[in-house]
């Protein structure tokens, strides 16, 4: 079947919030359906190649690690542009998914400028937002999905009018603990502030994801992957949200 | 002490025993809670009374059995104030020190976000610095954040004050640079080392400029023998260290402790590498308050196990062994010892996500789990985020009917006791909350005495 390439970015700099169970997830799930994941540890002072990944995964890291790869960040940044114009999918989480916005301002004024694939700037904020989360998804046209994941940080990110979010907070901060929005969405790239990990108790998630990736593999349209009993994902992700409702996006 | 201070005392010990009479708990943090309420103040006032002053332990991984080493090590010699317990919160210290009017020392384990606050407290003689890894982020924030208060704390100690520090955590040893009073202590046995760093190694850059270390052994985590090739940053010289270590599964371990007062062979009742950090860090301590190397080798020989840590519970003709789990670290030495020993044949693994377990569960993913999956027969995962577990170890490689989830912490001890054959060895890792819950549960069911009535 097809054999999705997927480019893991800086896995020993940006690693804190369980990004390997993502990545475990992904490689499963795309094994049960007989297809198979090739992932390429991309790390600083490695060359990004456009048209060798049908997927992108960045996680998230402690300030100390994000700033170490932001400089390698910045030098990849066309190349990044390129593979998401080329149509393959990326996941980026938390720290991840600041870097990938147009910049990241610190509480000491200092600047990080960031790569500009999501239409989005984060201003870092007194309090970090902590806790449990719940989203409303409408990531397919009528097709809603919760995704329920544990968000930490303390970066406010404001999307550009217009910008289309991942999702809307039922429970929690989001990205900014105001807007009601969660993540960004542009095309087959998709980046949160939640991990938890993200994608073992949202695996509808994971199977759009590959879904993406399928395509983009194979030149064609994504067509849904065939389902999976996903019983102890269900119950993991039922808690999870309860968790959200009950105390999620309180400080 | 003051009038008011008295009363106030009277007053919190009063809530403490009607709290143990109502079954709610050891009253072990209850009144300080009530003390600190009535007088922040009166902590100072309590250490200050305190004749020897007060020698403090804290870590993410490893403070309670540290402290109850140091204990076992100390308490021929002094009359303790010591936080058995683990209630190492303000509060808690507070009702140490109250419950010990006579005390001479106080040997307090403390949570490292409260260890600013009670540094600038009590009169400190000795602090204890074990290591930083990352833990419960949702609680702490970064591991760099607790790095800051704890280098801002110490800037503002009296040069008097020892620092007794671990030179293995380029981050901790780091805060002793420019002090004059430093114990430094690691391990110094490259035969133990890993072949790399773990998954979840956490302080990887060199702490002056950001470039990776370079270990020449790596023993648990990040901690190890590290060298920067960029600046020349590297492992400070030891002055208490382990050599020649012996490890022999849960039965313990042994090692040469070698101190500037000489080096003696130390047998200890606990395992893995873990534990023997924790032994040197109380020797270390005890060796900066001026304890001969005998006591201190009779002391780490005569322990056995703290709170919760390291338990054996007889169940009929099964036995429970029980180890918490609580970070990537920690775990991470916990799996290790149970492959190198007779890796068991049944396990129950408890996930809570209470405020002391950390309500945020993504850790179990950084735990490398892996080297447990492939050699166990059968995983029972419970507690109130067990399916969350069971994720783990499914997408970890288990097989989905090697795997129980079974919620109730009651009924999944009763299945794992039943998965194990007569005479067999139940081993149970649980995190905090579930821990407590499943050492009230076999209480109830006769086998464990409560916490606060053993010595």
């Amino acid at each position: 079947m097809t054999t999705i390439r997927l480019a893991h970015l800086y896995p020993e700099y940006l690693n804190i919030y369980a990004d390997r169970g993502n990545i475990a997830v992904l490689t499963r799930r795309a094994e049960l359906r007989g297809h198979s994941l090739a992932i390429e540890a991309v790390s600083v002072g490695d060359a990004l190649r456009p048209g060798e990944h049908d997927l992108v995964y960045i996680g998230g890291g402690q300030d100390r690690e994000q700033t170490l790869v932001a400089p390698d960040l910045a030098a990849k940044s066309d190349a990044l542009h390129e593979i998401a114009a080329g149509g393959a999918a990326l996941l980026a989480v938390c720290g991840g998914y600041q870097l990938l916005g147009r910049g990241y301002r610190g509480r000491d004024g200092s600047e990080m400028l960031g790569v500009g694939l999501f239409p989005h700037e984060t201003v870092a904020g007194e309090r970090r937002l902590i806790g449990d989360v719940l989203l409303d998804c409408e990531l397919e046209p009528g097709l809603r999905r919760t995704v329920a994941g544990f968000e930490n940080h303390a970066g406010r990110t404001k999307l550009d009018a217009g910008a289309e979010p991942l999702g809307r907070v039922i429970a929690g901060f989001g990205n900014d603990g105001e807007s009601g929005f969660e993540g960004c969405r542009v095309g087959r790239a998709l980046g949160t502030y939640l991990h938890g990990p993200l994608l073992p108790r949202n695996p509808w998630l994971a199977d759009l994801l590959l879904s993406f990736a399928i395509a983009h593999a194979s030149g064609s349209e994504p067509m849904p992957l065939e389902p999976l009993p996903d019983r102890l994902e269900a119950v993991a992700h039922d808690v999870a949200a309860a968790r959200a409702r009950s105390r999620g996006g309180r400080f | 002490m003051s009038v008011r201070l008295s009363l106030e005392c009277a007053a919190a010990r009063a809530v403490g025993r009607l709290s143990r009479a109502a079954g709610k708990g050891g009253g072990t943090t209850l009144p300080g809670k009530l003390l600190w309420k009535l007088d922040p103040g009166a902590i100072d006032a309590l250490a200050a009374r305190l004749p020897l002053g007060s020698a403090l332990v804290s870590a993410t991984n490893g403070k309670t059995t540290t402290t109850a080493m140091a204990a076992s090590i100390l308490r021929s010699r002094h009359r303790l104030a010591w936080n058995s317990s683990g209630a190492n919160l303000t509060s808690g210290v507070a009702s140490t020190l109250l419950a010990a009017p006579d005390a001479e020392l106080a040997l307090l384990e403390v949570d490292e976000a409260a260890l600013p606050e009670i540094l600038r407290r009590t009169k400190t003689g000795v602090v204890s610095l074990g290591n930083l890894f990352r833990d419960q982020l949702d609680r702490y924030g970064e591991l760099e954040i607790v790095a800051e208060r704890w280098r801002a704390a110490i800037a503002a100690l009296s040069p008097t004050t020892t620092l007794v520090v671990n030179a293995d955590d380029p981050v901790v040893a780091e805060l002793a640079s420019d002090r004059n009073r430093v114990v430094r202590f690691g391990i110094d046995d490259p035969a133990h080392a890993r072949v790399s760093l773990q998954h979840a190694a956490d302080s990887k850059y060199c702490v002056r400029c950001g470039q990776p270390y370079v270990y020449d052994a790596a023993y648990v985590g990040h901690l190890g023998a590290y060298r920067c090739e960029a600046c020349g940053h590297c492992r400070p010289p030891l002055d208490v260290a382990a050599r020649r270590i012996e490890l022999d599964g849960l039965a313990g371990s042994s090692f040469d402790l070698a101190t500037p007062s000489g080096t003696a062979r130390v047998q200890l009742a606990l395992p893995g590498l873990y534990n023997v950090y924790n032994a040197l860090a109380a020797a270390a301590l005890a060796y900066a308050l001026a304890i001969p190397l005998d006591d201190i080798v009779s002391g780490l020989e005569g322990f056995t196990a703290a709170f919760g840590r390291f338990e054996r519970i007889e169940a009929d003709d099964r036995e429970v062994v029980m180890l918490l789990i609580k970070n990537p670290a920690g775990a991470n030495e916990v799996v290790r010892t149970l492959v190198d020993a007779e890796t068991p044949a049944v396990v129950v693994v408890a996930l809570n996500d209470a405020v002391a377990d950390g309500r945020d569960v993504s850790w179990i993913w950084d735990v490398d789990f892996e080297p447990l999956l492939e050699r166990v027969e059968r995983v029972v995962v419970t507690g109130e985020r067990a399916a969350e577990l069971g994720l783990r170890f499914v997408y970890g490689g288990l097989a989905e009917s090697a795997l129980d989830v079974v919620e109730p912490l009651g009924e999944a001890l009763t299945r794992g006791l039943e998965l194990v054959p007569a005479g067999g060895r139940l081993v149970v890792l649980p995190t905090y909350t579930a821990m407590l819950a499943l050492r009230a549960i076999a209480t109830e069911r006769g086998l464990v005495r409560p916490y606060w009535e053993r010595a």
